[in-house]
């Protein structure tokens, strides 16, 4: 990754940029990370119905060190807290999170003690998916709508200028722990 | 070679499942093809009376029946001449947070006006927790042909009672002309504070204060608004 790295911006790179988004989204390798009913909904959209393989993302990889996408699916509890944070940190970048169905985004109904209010505590969120259980319409129109994130991803110097606006603002936000009202 | 016929038998199966019928549902192309049930639960509706005035009148029931919490509710008096919708109270705050919304639909059981109802739209993913509590704007029902914009008065000589028995059936020319009377107030005020806001960008010109200076102030405007906009975010639903 020698040269867009010297270069800032140019429309070299945004060719470059369209066609490694494009060979990106179209190749999405997927951990198992199925941790309730959300995770019979996510076998059945890789199951011949609904077929995942369509979109190039048929493989769910049992090691993390070999996907690039993290379905969360089901209610994260303060056990499994931890060793969701290892499998993500063992994925290699680029890697991307779709949290699957109410109880991994926010807690859902289970707004207790030991379910995790929100896999967003943890790890970055890039497509929260409503619904409980998600139908796998829903789940496949989130794997639609993260590509066409991952296909306007940027590269390079780029990416290092967005990826450290974005930490300035995480470092400024406020925490998710003190949100009030429905955002709680 | 007794192996062989059962090794033909066995794949013969395979050559002729290439002929049956395919069962996948290519769903983003053909999503027509394969609708969901009519009695599915997706997003949420607000319904309104044949004349657009808002069916909900902001008792909370629903927030009480959710067992998820993802309903809140604000109920406020309807004033004269600022009317939402029939009889005394409307729903003023109306917020669903489809981040805990189970789509179980007690809610819709326990509204007492029909005013919550669930469609078959199930395309809810989205980026960000705040995008996913959806206003009272994003689950209005659209205005259907004869239905004018509220808020605007009750049709003339009926009662809240009439509207719940299903005597009214459209808005009436007196209801259209308010409405329109509105929306001409409103674009006129709107034209004259674009007006105005023109002629301040023309007096800075005038005054010959340096473009440089007026970008930062545009700058400083710009980055207050920002820091509004996400105060309101951070703030949304108000104190539960």
């Amino acid at each position: 990754m020698g040269l867009e790295e010297q270069l800032p911006s140019g429309f070299l790179l945004t060719t470059v940029e369209a066609v490694h988004g494009y060979a990106a989204k179209s190749s999405l390798w997927p951990v198992t990370f199925g941790l309730a009913c959300c995770a019979i909904e996510m076998m059945a959209t890789g199951a011949g119905r609904y077929d995942l393989a369509r979109f190039g993302m048929e493989v769910f990889r049992p090691s993390p060190r070999q996907a690039d996408l993290m379905i969360v699916a089901g209610r994260v509890s303060q056990k499994m807290a931890p060793i969701l944070r290892q499998v993500y940190d063992q994925m290699p970048n680029p890697k991307w999170v779709i949290s699957m169905g109410v109880c991994a985004s926010s807690g859902g109904m289970f707004n207790n003690y030991a379910v995790v209010q929100g896999v967003d505590h943890i790890v970055p969120v890039d497509i929260y998916l409503p619904g409980c259980p998600p139908r796998p319409e829903m789940l496949m129109d989130a794997i639609i709508k993260l590509h066409n994130q991952i296909q306007h991803t940027k590269m390079g110097a780029d990416l290092v200028k967005e990826n450290d606006e974005r930490e300035q603002l995480a470092l400024t936000a406020e925490p998710l722990i003190e949100m009030k009202g429905l955002l709680r | 070679m007794a192996e062989l016929p059962q090794a033909v038998r066995g794949f013969s199966t395979t050559f002729f499942t290439m002929f049956r019928k395919v069962n996948t549902e290519q769903y983003p192309e053909d999503k027509d093809k394969y609708p969901p049930k009519p009695a599915f639960h997706g997003r949420h509706q607000l319904n309104r009376h044949p004349d657009g005035l808002e069916k909900c009148v902001g008792c909370e029931l629903c927030a009480w029946a959710c067992p998820a919490d993802a309903i809140y509710v604000e109920g406020a008096d309807n004033e004269e001449g600022e009317r939402h919708s029939p009889g005394e109270r409307y729903g003023v705050v109306y917020q669903i947070n489809y981040l805990r919304c189970i789509l179980c639909g007690l809610c819709i059981e326990a509204c007492p006006t029909r005013a919550l109802t669930m469609t078959n739209e199930y395309e809810l993913a989205d980026n960000s927790r705040e995008k996913l509590i959806y206003e009272k704007d994003d689950l209005l029902a659209p205005l259907m042909p004869g239905m004018a914009e509220a808020p605007h008065a009750m049709v003339a000589g009926t009662t809240a009672k009439d509207y719940y028995e299903g005597k009214v059936t459209g808005a009436t020319p007196a209801q259209l002309e308010e409405v329109a009377a509105r929306e001409a107030a409103k674009a006129a005020a709107q034209a004259a504070s674009d007006a105005a806001a023109l002629e301040q960008v023309a007096d800075v010109d005038a005054l010959g204060v340096a473009v440089a200076g007026a970008k930062s102030k545009y700058a400083a405007n710009a980055k207050e608004e920002a820091l509004a906009a996400r105060a309101t975010d951070a703030g949304k639903g108000g104190e539960q």
